[in-house]
């Protein structure tokens, strides 16, 4: 057999080497992440009572995610605040990219990425520490529209309720909406909008017929990227959300590290993430005609 | 297209709003944050440099950070080179699941790392905190690096083999210096991300708390937040000075290959 023959050159073939490449991140990432991922899905089929684990599998944990309205509620707040998060910042996001890929000049863009992202890598804590300062009844926004007179009161719908989580999480992941629509957009071929408008297209048909629809894997890739990771967010809710803006990532937290009950924290865990995977599996199906012809 | 101008400024001002306000803050001789300003003070710049907990901290983070991205960017390399360079069955799985941290919500990473471990029996402590930190750094390094990888001419390693080096003395001397800015500007964004990193540091810290879970106890006691503030400045202008450097070696990088600058990290 040729493939036995082969064995001792292991390391020749172009799919060995490749294989020898890829084995020490694919090792960790099956260690320290299948694995756990793994771990968490069984423990949620396990019990907890004070510090004794139950390894007796059972459903308790998902009937009491089901039947305490507590747990439902946070679950579906969290899909809420997300879902608004995803659509205020992919709608804001676009224009900015629009703006960048069709008029800065070629030279400067990457300086006007390197802008955007910049407040992304600094301090996650300290940012959203400050959005409570700006946000708060004191805060620098209230008493900067006092002092213009356009209010006599301040504000105290934005700061210590969904609102405040939306617009705090909003600005924390805008590089995230930004890039991926930036990058789909670069690659649209102009020639193609020329084409459209010597055909005797407006400007905004061109626009919602050529432009909008060869971005939609951009936009899609946003969605996901910014829909998923702010269903778990912790530190938000916890600091400006007050107790009508808490997201199940809290009570997830509670779980684990006060109640001391495990199991019910990754039963909940386990179902934020499938509640998760399920919308983002419906957003893909919903838009794959955009994205059969993208890689 | 003024208008879209008018707004690209706009929504600058606002990613840049609670990063402006921080100066502000640390420099302002009062304790509450909030507007009016007292007046100029160093006084919480120089109560910094009296906590001893908080030098601990910033300790043990940049131990963590130095190892998080030499263990990232080392294990990045290994995915990039053969994610670009080689074809292999399941490839697209294998890179999906090592690039899965991205999407993840972190609490998610942290909830079950700390279950394995706890499970084993193992105590936490700085070193499970690089375990995690390893995970959600090495997407972002090996998206930098694949750009590096990708822009590289085979032509050239092959050229050197065919002139009698080995596989490996060819990837030394020519493959090394080519992708050397993409490891560097790799190095420093896992640095930045593992130093800022709080969710899972919080979970897997145990008792020696990283820089970002002793500045989320401060932030209860509003007496504190002055010197919160002062230094959060600091980190800003480090992490600035960090993001700079690596977009440097960036663009170095991809004038070096020869590849047309898009700019961006991701």
């Amino acid at each position: 057999m040729s493939e036995s023959k082969a064995l001792p050159k292991l390391g020749q073939s172009e799919a060995a080497q490749g294989y020898l490449l890829i084995a020490p991140p694919l090792l960790y990432a099956l260690a320290l992440l299948a694995v756990p991922l793994g771990a968490i899905v069984l423990f949620s089929f396990w019990s907890q009572d004070y510090l004794t684990l139950d390894h007796a599998l059972t459903l308790k944990n998902y009937r009491e995610a089901f039947s305490e309205p507590l747990y439902g509620q946070l679950l579906l707040r969290s899909l809420m605040i997300s879902g608004a998060v995803t659509v205020v910042t992919v709608l804001s996001a676009f224009p900015i990219a629009y703006f960048v890929s069709f008029h800065v000049a070629p030279g400067r863009k990457s300086m006007w990425i390197f802008l955007i992202t910049i407040p992304f890598w600094t301090s996650y804590l300290i940012r959203v520490f400050l959005w409570k300062v700006i946000l708060g009844y004191n805060g620098v926004l209230n008493t900067t529209l006092q002092g213009l007179g356009f209010i006599d009161e301040p504000l105290t719908f934005i700061l210590y309720n969904a609102n405040a989580v939306v617009i705090t999480l909003a600005h924390a992941f805008a590089p995230f909406a930004i890039l991926p629509i930036f990058v789909a957009l670069e690659k649209i071929d102009r020639s193609l909008l020329e084409a459209g408008r010597d055909l005797g297209e407006s400007h905004l048909m061109t626009f919602w017929r050529v432009t909008l629809p060869l971005a939609m894997p951009g936009v899609v890739a946003a969605v996901l990227i910014v829909f998923i990771p702010t269903v778990g967010d912790y530190v938000t809710p916890r600091l400006v959300g007050g107790p009508g803006g808490l997201m199940i990532a809290n009570m997830i937290q509670t779980q684990f590290l006060k109640l001391n009950n495990a199991p019910m924290g990754a039963a909940l865990a386990v179902l934020a993430m499938a509640m998760v995977t399920a919308v983002s599996i419906l957003f893909i199906l919903i838009n794959r005609r955009f994205l059969k012809g993208s890689k | 297209m003024k208008t879209l101008r008018v707004y690209a400024i706009l929504y600058l001002c606002f990613l840049y709003a609670p990063i402006a306000l921080l100066p502000i803050f640390a420099f302002n001789d009062g304790t509450i944050i909030a507007f009016p300003l007292r007046g100029f003070t160093l006084e919480w710049f120089r109560e910094l440099a009296e906590i001893p907990a908080l030098h601990e901290a910033v300790g043990n983070s940049l131990m963590i950070a130095v190892f998080s991205s030499l263990l990232a960017t080392v294990l990045g390399i290994c995915a990039a080179r053969a994610g670009t360079r080689f074809e292999f069955p399941g490839k697209k799985g294998i890179l999906g699941l090592i690039m899965l941290p991205l999407v993840l919500p972190e609490i998610i990473v942290a909830v079950s790392l700390l279950v394995v471990l706890l499970q084993l029996g193992l105590s936490l402590g700085a070193w499970s905190v690089i375990l995690g930190h390893v995970l959600i750094c090495m997407p972002f390094s090996i998206a930098i690096l694949n750009a590096s990888f990708q822009s590289l001419d085979v032509a050239l390693e092959e050229a050197a083999i065919d002139l009698g080096e080995t596989r490996l003395s060819s990837f030394r001397l020519i493959t090394l210096p080519l992708v050397m800015p993409g490891i560097i500007s790799s190095l420093l964004i896992a640095f930045t991300i593992s130093l800022d990193e709080f969710i899972i540091a919080f979970f897997l810290t145990g008792t020696e708390p990283t820089l970002p879970v002793y500045l989320w106890g401060q932030l209860r006691f509003p007496q504190k937040i002055p010197v919160v503030m002062a230094l959060g400045t600091l980190l800003v202008v480090a992490s600035v000075i960090l993001l700079t450097l690596a977009e440097y070696f960036r663009r170095r990088g991809a004038a070096r290959t020869g590849q047309a600058d898009s700019g961006g990290f991701l």
